[in-house]
């Protein structure tokens, strides 16, 4: 890839960085489990959480911060396309006859 | 740029040319001996749903009627049962769509066709290339054994919507394994389709100087890739439902055949619609882009002029695409979601009839004023023209809900697919048959078997799929296995007659197909088959046929754009051509 | 075979990348989708159900706070495998693929105890959508750490050879190899709150 053994161990270097942390984040995520915070609460420290951590490991581990661009473009339309589905589905869940809380008991 | 591993070794290092039998014409890695491999399949199992086709049709125009010949192998009485007219209708839509449309559009005509035009040696991938093939025809031959499971083939539909689908007998579980096979094969050569179209363009060949048939394929691929994947997860939530007793589509409380269902409940059935849409209807896009990129080569070819607009149509089929990820749901426009949900999913099926009409335009404006030469292959290319746009015109009031309300689930809904897939994809197909033929053999076809071909086939289709869309306006709803027990029914039954006559002449004309192919195979090659159209591709300077694993043996360099008819002194500039 | 492919150790011009390097990232892609269709059917299951348990009050949080650990550290030694072969240390590459190896058959065997418990309690995918939620998108992940582990052996032993004849050819494959690897952490670290800790 042309980088050199003095660019390949400075990334090591922030391997090793990266995974402390993704073991600190890993214990927060546990440790946050036992206060037992509402729902939505919950939720979304879960998945500010796993989004760091996830972020991290796609930044550093598989070099996502130093990409091609057409890489970032493919990521980009899955993004979108991903989200671009969830969100109807879960219009159609609030409103549908057919969800298991709609239906009367 | 393929000088860096660029050493094309005209003469092996020994190996390309002991290849034994196995090595060569099974299990080989050339992309042109896997796309016709999947091209024999594609029209083995075409064959097959078009004969389910001919049965369901008999029962349909002549209900409770023994068929003829064949009828006592099927029942003891030879009249179709309605479990074996389910069955024939559940097996006649995954048939075609997963194992004769697309196996053909794509892993045939893409396959043997993408490298060619790119000027490229073989997919980027060529290992990966057979196994897509082989995954995919283990997947054809899981959903052939269906038919002798017991309860029958798979009858839920092409659509396998749970609840039926889940308390359906065996077979079903033998088709969601068949799909994931299915799907597995397609992700696999989409990658391979995708790379390949990106990385291995000869040097000159800018992607706006790409042949219409690569972008549709590329745009193809996409869909491929990103919209499979959610029925493949919905494949794996059915077969745990199925298999494993989980009831992810299963609502609590379901009664069925008067006994309430023991399993957890808290299911949504929705949720399965939701996940087999969103790529289903991705999945006509692959049913109709590559048939668009196969129509604008040969009518550009036949008509000696640039296609009008080629940078509006590449733009046009890339937001055909993406569009084509957000219109699911007006499959279900019939489900309850609400009208936000239902208004959001009509404006975008509208908006996506836009690029479309868009390409049809440009196919229509590039043949005015043109010297139009009336091939076989050319009269193919025509005819899809008012074919696809009959079959877009009448998607229209199905995208409009209130239309829809009335025609949802009506044979009207049948005749606006069929029309797009069987007078549009496959007379396109048959079109890019006759029109690389020559390349692919060495041969030229037999012009005047070629032409009746085309008419019977053209009239055939529309003696079917013409009256059907009147069917459905009178209300006749589909899949029912004797329709004409209704009161609405009762008066359109004798269309249903003309149907079923008009198949056999559909039938009838594709014999004649068959004997051409045969007949034309059998003669010698002739140097007329070099590049008969005077087309200015690149696949048209390799050699006739092509060189296995190589397919040129100098890689060709590209100097100009794909369709440089009478732009220059000379009447056509072949892409590949140094001096004008 | 006479075919000689451009872009498989060098990168093409103008992307920038090789074709391998391509194909993985739209495979990730598709399995983004994968994923995130189960994710989505899962939140769908949820929003929609009257009666869906805390994940901690069923699922065994040690255990899969452990199985994290194990995952992610396999992750780490997936890309100092990668690492030291860009330093010209085979050696190195060795073990640390090895690790990864260890690793993952570790996470298998921890699952494997997870869930035989499980069914020894009688809890099985037909229980509830929770647990069949669980048991499908968890299988599901560990299929796909199967499917890495047959690759990196392949690349620990058989595979290396090519180290010897294209050194960069070779480092590209455990790139892409590592790819895959990191996606497949990814999924869990994702997987692991939504289904244990919510």
């Amino acid at each position: 890839m042309g980088d050199s053994a003095e660019e390949i161990r400075h990334h090591i270097k922030g391997y090793f960085l990266v995974y402390l942390a993704l073991m600190v984040l890993t214990g927060v995520t546990v440790g946050v489990s036992y206060f037992h915070l509402a729902i939505h609460w919950a939720v979304l420290v879960a998945f500010i959480v796993a989004a760091v951590k996830g972020g991290l490991v796609a930044a550093i581990f598989m070099h996502l911060n130093n990409e091609k661009k057409i890489i970032y473009w493919i990521l980009i339309l899955t993004a979108v396309l991903a989200v671009g589905f969830i969100i109807p589905v879960l219009m159609d869940v609030e409103i549908s006859a057919y969800t298991q809380r709609h239906i009367p008991q | 740029m393929s000088s860096a591993h660029g050493e094309i070794h005209a003469h092996g290092d020994g190996h390309a040319h002991e290849e034994g039998f196995w090595r060569k014409y099974i299990f080989s890695t050339d992309h042109k001996v896997i796309g016709i491999q999947y091209g024999l399949a594609a029209m083995a199992f075409l064959l097959l749903g078009f004969g389910l086709m001919l049965l369901m049709r008999w029962q349909i125009a002549f209900p409770g009627i023994q068929i003829p010949l064949i009828g006592k192998a099927l029942t003891q009485d030879g009249v179709l049962s309605p479990e074996l007219y389910n069955q024939f209708g559940a097996m006649h839509g995954t048939i075609m769509v997963f194992l004769g449309v697309v196996p053909m559009a794509v892993g045939a005509f893409g396959n043997y066709m993408l490298p060619l035009q790119i000027g490229a040696q073989d997919m980027a991938f060529p290992k990966l290339n057979m196994a897509s093939f082989w995954v995919n025809f283990v997947g054809g031959l899981i959903m052939l054994g269906s038919f002798l499971m017991p309860g029958g083939a798979p009858q839920s539909g092409w659509t396998s919507y749970p609840p039926l689908a889940n308390i359906a007998p065996p077979s079903q579980t033998a088709w969601l394994i068949g799909m994931v096979f299915l799907i597995t094969s397609s992700l696999l050569g989409s990658v391979n389709f995708i790379v390949t179209a990106i990385q291995l363009r000869a040097p000159g060949l800018s992607f706006f100087r790409l042949p219409f048939f690569v972008w549709t394929q590329l745009v193809t691929a996409f869909l491929l890739l990103l919209a499979f994947p959610p029925l493949e997860a919905a494949g794996v939530l059915q077969l745990m439902d199925r298999v494993a007793g989980t009831s992810f589509f299963m609502p609590s409380g379901l009664v069925v055949s008067g006994e309430i269902l023991s399993n957890a409940g808290g299911g949504n059935p929705l949720l399965w619609q939701h996940l087999f849409w969103f790529l289903a209807h991705p999945e006509v896009y692959v049913l109709i882009l590559p048939a668009m990129g196969i129509v604008g080569e040969i009518i550009v070819t036949n008509t000696r002029k640039p296609m009008y607009g080629y940078n509006t149509a590449v733009y046009a089929i890339i937001f055909l695409g993406f569009m084509s990820f957000i219109v699911w749901a007006h499959h279900m426009f019939m489900t309850g979601m609400g009208t936000a949900i239902s208004s959001f999913f009509q404006a975008t099926t509208m908006i996506i009839s836009i690029p479309s009409v868009i390409i049809l335009t440009i196919f229509l404006l590039t043949l005015w004023g043109a010297s139009i030469r009336y091939t076989v292959p050319m009269l193919f290319a025509l005819a899809f023209l008012p074919m696809f746009a009959i079959g877009g015109l009448t998607g229209l009031p199905l995208g409009l809900t209130a239309s829809d309300i009335y025609l949802h689930d009506t044979y009207y809904v049948i005749g606006h697919f069929h029309y797009v897939v069987s007078p549009g994809t496959l007379l396109a197909l048959m079109g890019g048959f006759y029109h690389w033929f020559p390349k692919i053999t060495g041969k030229m076809f037999n012009q005047t078997l070629g032409k009746l071909h085309f008419w019977g086939t053209f009239i055939g289709m529309n003696g079917i799929f013409g009256p059907m869309l009147l069917v459905g306006m009178a209300g006749v709803s589909r899949r029912l296995y004797d329709a004409s027990i209704y009161q609405a029914a009762k008066s359109v039954q004798p269309l249903n007659v003309v149907m079923t006559y008009s198949s056999w002449f559909l039938a009838a004309a594709q014999i004649l197909f068959l004997v051409n192919l045969f007949i034309s195979l059998r003669k010698p090659k002739t140097p007329a088959a070099e590049n008969p159209w005077e087309s200015t591709t690149l696949e048209w300077t390799a050699p006739t046929p092509p060189l296995p694993h190589q397919n040129f043996p100098v890689p060709p360099h590209v100097y100009r754009g794909p369709y440089e008819y009478n732009t220059t002194s000379r009447e056509f500039a072949p892409q590949a051509l140094q001096e004008v | 075979m006479s075919v000689v492919i451009p872009y498989v150790s060098k990168p093409h011009p103008v992307t920038g990348v090789t074709n391998a390097k391509l194909g993985i990232w739209l495979f990730l892609a598709s399995e983004v989708m994968l994923f995130g269709a189960l994710f989505s059917s899962l939140i769908v299951l949820r929003v929609g159900s009257t009666d869906w348990p805390v994940g901690s009050t069923i699922l065994n949080v040690p255990l899969a706070f452990v199985n994290t650990i194990i995952l992610i550290t396999s992750s780490l030694t997936m890309v100092m495998a990668w690492a030291s072969l860009k330093l010209n240390n085979l050696g190195k590459y060795k073990m640390y693929m090895g690790l990864t190896i260890l690793l993952s058959f570790a996470f298998l065997v921890v699952k494997y105890f997870e869930y035989s418990a499980k069914i020894h309690h009688g809890l099985s995918p037909a229980t509830s959508n929770f647990l069949g939620i669980y048991f499908t998108m968890t299988g599901l992940h560990g299929l796909h750490i199967i499917g890495g582990i047959v690759v990196n052996a392949y690349l620990w032993i058989p595979g290396a050879k090519m180290w010897h004849s294209d050194p960069e050819r070779f480092t590209g494959r455990v790139e892409v190899a590592g790819l895959y690897w990191h996606f497949v952490d990814l999924v869990w670290i994702f997987l692991f709150p939504t289904l244990y800790l919510l």
